[in-house]
């Protein structure tokens, strides 16, 4: 199980990131964190990565464990090395590699059985297949995503870290991530999808936490989050009471107005 | 026309060397942003190491292999020696800003001469390269064999470079780290030996250059000067490309030897030692009409 308890991060020696967090990953299960901009999700996944240290960044307290094992003072490469991937936002490919270079470096940890996972990363992602000797600066957003998620598959890992992977993509194209996620999953992969599109993630997510100013203010199973009040009005934009009808444009701005008085 | 290819070829030589050097500050540079001022260091410490292996190895077979032997030994020595300084002085500055991290390269390199002068004395030292200055008849053009000799070893380790930054795992790591270094970090690939392998390539890169350059006048305290001809060579190709610096490195060669052929013939008011001033010309032509350099990535950003 991957987890942090009671984590606090802070940038520059100043500025407070995570005021507490507690959350936990167990095996083959898919979490969902929700949270608006800024409220530290991807200082999250950076602490779990190991990647703080390059936004000079550090964990001041608290424990960041896979299995009750340390990760705070373990170096990036260990942490995929010991099955932890994460993919960061904005997908990040390699622009002026191929696509199968892409996927290649992906497998840097595990270098003996690249073609192997190759095989395994083109079935799951046919489109790759097609294009691998590509550019991968000229895939389509949608297909820079699926490289991105793909090359991190490449290492075969144990928890997969999503970093909003439907982040500026069509409606269809998230849908089929989404599939995607859940196929990925089901061959064992733990996965913590940190998402805006509350929809998406909580369709497929068993368990969610919602993450507000550092802090995680609910953490319950994704069924209940979808009937929570709260999720409905500020993450899935519905009146509570009133399924499937969106709200004016009138009372956006009641409702933020009321956000900023709860948080 | 005779002096023209005799020109042209000696030029090539010599461009050889710089193409070395170049590739050395541009490996280093895709590798870390930042221009590593030890080259001329590392440069002098492989041709003073040449000086001392040559006699060492006068056993082996024929004169020619003991001093291949003796560049592949210093090359190897030197790039170790650019490994361990990486570790020790650059590494702990990583994060911080680029120009810091030059500045201690300038350091370092000072620190290092320094040393190896001890080790070089008042005269010129002698390298050991069988031929000397010797010239063969080809084709009915007279050449030094050493210029043939630094064409060869361009020619090589530019295919053995290739090689490794197209086929290798390692070398592909590389080249994925120069894009997007945190992306890089998150596929599991160490950036710490990423930098170290990129000083330890320049090292020996430059210990080859040092050495080829040594064989016409041996080793003095002022060869490291030479290697500052890399720096016309590297912004004329691009900073960051590979095949920029060979050919960098090659025009700037070419330019310096068809200067000091014609010059004196074709505009005397230009003075003695307008050759030495051409690179640095033809740098300043080429980045007005092409800033980024003839082979460089053009810095295009959408906001």
């Amino acid at each position: 199980m991957l987890a942090v308890r009671n984590l606090e991060v802070v940038y520059d020696d100043s500025v407070l990131a995570l005021r507490g967090v507690s959350l936990e990953i167990p095996d083959q299960r898919i979490v969902a964190l929700l949270g608006s901009n800024g409220a530290g999700k991807t200082s999250l996944l950076r602490a779990l990565t190991g990647l703080l240290d390059v936004h000079d960044g550090e964990v001041t307290k608290g424990e960041v464990s896979l299995d009750g094992q340390d990760l705070r003072r373990t170096r990036p490469e260990k942490i995929v090395k010991s099955g932890v991937r994460q993919v960061m936002e904005g997908r990040r490919v390699f622009v002026e590699l191929s696509v199968e270079e892409n996927l290649r470096v992906g497998g840097h940890t595990t270098r003996g059985r690249i073609s192997t996972n190759l095989e395994r990363v083109y079935s799951l992602f046919p489109v790759l297949a097609d294009r691998r000797a590509k550019t991968a600066g000229y895939l389509s957003g949608g297909e820079q995503q699926m490289l991105a998620m793909g090359r991190a598959m490449m290492s075969d890992p144990r928890y997969l870290l999503l970093d909003e992977p439907s982040l500026g993509l069509a409606p269809l194209m998230v849908e089929s991530i989404r599939d995607v996620i859940v196929e990925i999953n089901a061959t064992g992969t733990g996965i913590l999808l940190v998402e805006q599109n509350a929809t998406m993630a909580l369709s497929v997510a068993h368990h969610g936490y919602v993450l507000e100013t550092g802090r995680v203010v609910l953490d319950k199973p994704a069924e209940a989050l979808l009937a929570d009040d709260d999720v409905r009005e500020f993450y899935l934009g519905l009146h509570p009471g009133e399924d499937g009808v969106r709200k004016s444009f009138r009372d956006t701005k009641h409702y933020r107005r009321k956000k900023r008085w709860s948080a | 026309m005779s002096q023209f290819l005799e020109a042209l070829i000696r030029g090539l030589g010599t461009g050889s060397v710089y193409a070395l050097l170049a590739l050395g500050f541009v490996i280093i540079y895709k590798a870390t942003r930042v221009i590593s001022f030890a080259q001329p260091a590392f440069m002098l410490t492989g041709a003073v190491l040449t000086s001392y292996l040559v006699p060492a190895m006068g056993f082996v077979l024929f004169t020619g292999l003991s001093f291949l032997l003796s560049v592949t030994t210093a090359a190897l020595l030197t790039g170790a020696l650019a490994l361990v300084i990486e570790r020790v002085a650059v590494r702990p500055m990583v994060g911080k800003a680029v120009f810091t991290i030059a500045i201690i390269t300038l350091g370092i390199d000072i620190a290092v001469r320094v040393v190896v002068n001890g080790y070089i004395g008042i005269g010129a030292r002698p390298i050991g390269f069988p031929w000397g200055i010797d010239t063969i008849e080809l084709l009915g053009l007279s050449i030094q064999i050493r210029h043939l000799v630094m064409m060869g070893t361009v020619v090589v380790v530019g295919l053995a470079l290739y090689a490794f930054f197209q086929k290798s795992p390692f070398g592909l790591a590389m080249r994925a780290a120069a894009f997007d270094q945190e992306a890089a970090m998150t596929q599991g690939v160490s950036v710490g030996s990423v930098f170290a392998t990129s000083w330890a390539l320049a090292g020996a890169l430059a210990a080859i250059a040092g050495s080829l350059l040594a064989t016409s006048a041996g080793v003095d305290r002022q060869l490291w000067v030479i290697a500052l001809v890399a720096l016309p060579a590297i912004i004329l190709g691009g900073l960051d490309s590979l095949e920029g610096a060979v050919i960098g490195g090659l025009a700037v060669g070419v330019v310096e030897a068809l200067v000091s052929t014609y010059q004196r013939d074709y505009a005397p008011w230009l003075g003695d030692n307008a050759a030495t001033v051409a690179p640095y010309a033809l740098m300043l032509v080429v980045l007005l009409a092409r800033p980024y350099g003839l082979f460089g990535t053009p810095e295009v950003r959408r906001v």
